[in-house]
Formats: structure tokens, C-alpha cells, sequence
């Protein structure tokens, strides 16, 4: 492929990355302290939308960074599922390959995964790369543009932090468009429920995040047994 | 801990947890990926935790006392819901939530 069919066909990416790095970027300057360049510098080690947003609250809450660490992980633990669909596209890619798998974001993974390969898999793995590549300039710009525009011109940012809220309740209808099942989001809102009545602020997020892990293994246990004792069949 | 220091490792810790998340398949799941309770958190575990940010931060973001009760920050997600539902695009909805939220809260 050449640059400029690549940049014809991560085209959708860079109409939606440039935004919603933008809101990333002011998002950053107007909650924190630090200097905008730090923005697209985020962008450039981390590469993960709803990540980094949710970064900043973590930042502007001084979160102990083992809380960050599980907080992130917990938030990107779709990611983990991506992969397995592409174990066979990346197999052999030697140093591609970790950039691979670093820039697989939500939108990346689409890209990669509905677009027409040859057998040429060197060739194809190349490509890959250079779609990545191209994905995370358009989110660095746009974390760029963003902290730097929200960092000179001045204007009245009360109430931009609801993006988050926005963000996840966008992610929230999009988890039950693809499962159709009310079961974890009962489990999620509990589990937050639970949290917030009992554990200080700093300690909420963990605390919730592992109560639900903890229902869904319980869930998990009770379906098995019952399978196991009907010999009923798996379903949904 | 130092402040500039305490960001650098916070933006390391991040990077690291990211990168983990998604090399996990490549360095173990390619075998155990068919375990029933792998599947089970992969299905379910990502929508829970989506449910649970949208009430611990819905929680943070509204005025539930009298007069409000909770309105200010209610009535922007419903309209985030709406929008997604009728014209499924998530960036619509974000921006348009957040502006009437901001509206609201500058009043």
C-alpha cells in the first residue's frame, strides 16, 4: 500500500482522533498544573483515549499509582480480547511487532482487522505498522493542539470534565449493544454503590472494580455448577 | 514525592499498564484464550466496569442537594444517551453533553 492509500483509509480515524484528542488536550491544561507539551507527550508513550481522560482525573486526584496502575488496566481490559484476533496477522512481524501491539487501540483494531490482506504477510505487516503509525500522529496532534490551544487562549472551562462521564456512558451503550445482557451492569452499579457508600474517594474506583470482578467469578462459578448438574448446554 | 517526579511515573505506570493490556494475548492468551472464565471476564468484565466509572463519576459531578437533586448533571447524560442511541456517534454525543453540562453548571 502506498502512504497515500494508507492515509486515504485511516482517513475516518483522523476525523475522530483530532477531536477527541482536542478535548483530551484542553481537558488536560484546564484541570492541571503542568505545561501543555506534557499532553501529546502522554500521547506518544501511552496512545489510549478513554486512558488517558481518565488520567487526568487520576492526576488531578494525586491517585497513588498502584490505584493508577489498576485503574488503567481495568479500564483497557477490552484490549486484552483484541489480540487474540490478530495473533495470526502479527505472528513473525520481529520489531513491528511490539509497535503492533502497543498502537492497538480501538480504532486501530477495527482498521486491522476488517481490511483486505494479501499473502504477502511481510508486506501486510509493514502496512500494518505504517496504519498505526498514522493513527497515533493524528491523536498526538490532537492532544497537541488541544493543550496548547487550551493553555493560550483563555476561556471559561467550568464543567468540561464531564467528557469523562459522557465517554463512558457512550462505552456503557455500546457494551450492551454488543452483549445484551443487563446482568454486569447491574453487577458494575452495585459494585459502585457499594463502594462509594463504604470506602473513602482515593479508594472507590479499585474498590468497586474489584467487588464486580469478584460477583461475575461468582456468577461464573454458580452457571458452571448449574451446567454441570443439568448437563445443560452453554448458552449466550 | 516531588511533583514533576511524581508525574513522570505516573505517565510511566500508565504507559506500562496500557502496554500490558494489550500484550497480553501475544504473551499468554494465545493458549489459555479458550478458558471459560477468560471468556466469561472478557465478555462481561469490560461492561461492568463501564457501568461503574458512569456512576462513581455521575455520583461526583452533580449538586444532589435541594433544589437541584441531581438534575444538573441527570438531565446532559440523558441527553448523551438519547443522542447515542438515536445517531450512534459517539463524538456527537460527548460534545453535545458536555456543552449543555458546561452551560448548566455556568449559569
Amino acid at each position: 500500500m502506498t502512504a497515500l492509500s494508507i492515509f486515504r483509509l485511516t482517513l475516518p480515524v483522523l476525523f475522530g482522533y483530532v477531536p477527541l484528542g482536542m478535548a483530551f488536550g484542553v481537558l488536560f491544561t484546564s484541570q492541571l498544573d503542568y505545561s501543555w507539551w506534557v499532553a501529546p507527550v502522554m500521547g506518544i508513550v501511552i496512545f489510549a483515549g478513554a486512558g488517558q481522560i481518565l488520567a487526568v482525573s487520576l492526576l488531578a486526584a494525586k491517585a497513588e499509582l498502584m490505584a493508577v496502575f489498576i485503574a488503567m488496566l481495568a479500564l483497557n481490559s477490552r484490549h486484552v480480547f483484541y489480540g487474540l484476533s490478530l495473533l495470526g496477522h502479527f505472528s513473525g512481524a520481529g520489531w513491528r511487532k511490539l509497535y503492533l501491539v502497543f498502537g492497538l487501540t480501538d480504532e486501530t483494531y477495527s482498521l486491522l482487522t476488517s481490511r483486505h490482506r494479501s499473502s504477502d504477510r511481510e508486506e501486510e505487516q509493514r502496512t500494518d505498522a505504517l496504519i498505526t503509525l498514522f493513527n497515533q500522529a493524528y491523536w498526538v496532534l490532537g492532544c497537541g493542539l488541544g493543550a496548547w490551544l487550551g493553555s493560550t487562549v483563555k476561556f471559561d472551562s467550568t464543567g468540561i470534565e464531564f467528557a469523562l462521564v459522557a465517554l463512558f456512558l457512550v462505552l456503557a451503550i455500546e457494551q450492551y449493544r454488543a452483549i445484551r445482557r443487563q446482568l454486569p451492569f447491574w453487577v458494575g452499579a452495585a459494585g459502585a454503590g457499594l463502594a462509594v457508600t463504604l470506602l473513602p474517594q482515593a479508594h472507590q474506583l479499585i474498590g468497586a472494580i474489584l467487588v464486580a470482578t469478584l460477583a461475575l467469578l461468582i456468577n461464573y462459578r454458580l452457571t458452571t455448577t448449574r451446567r454441570l448438574e443439568t448437563g445443560d448446554r452453554p448458552h449466550g | 514525592m516531588d511533583e514533576s517526579l511524581y508525574l513522570a511515573a505516573f505517565i510511566a505506570v500508565s504507559a506500562v499498564a496500557t502496554f500490558l493490556t494489550r500484550a497480553t494475548p501475544f504473551l499468554f492468551l494465545s493458549r489459555h484464550s479458550n478458558h471459560p472464565f477468560i471468556l466469561h471476564l472478557g465478555r462481561y468484565l469490560p461492561a461492568a466496569v463501564m457501568c461503574l466509572l458512569v456512576v462513581i463519576f455521575l455520583l461526583r459531578s452533580a449538586q444532589w442537594q435541594a433544589p437541584l437533586f441531581g438534575a444538573d448533571a441527570v438531565l446532559p447524560s440523558a441527553l448523551v444517551i438519547l443522542l447515542q442511541l438515536w445517531r450512534h456517534n459517539a463524538l456527537l454525543s460527548i460534545v453535545a453533553g458536555t456543552l449543555t453540562y458546561m452551560g448548566i453548571q455556568q449559569i
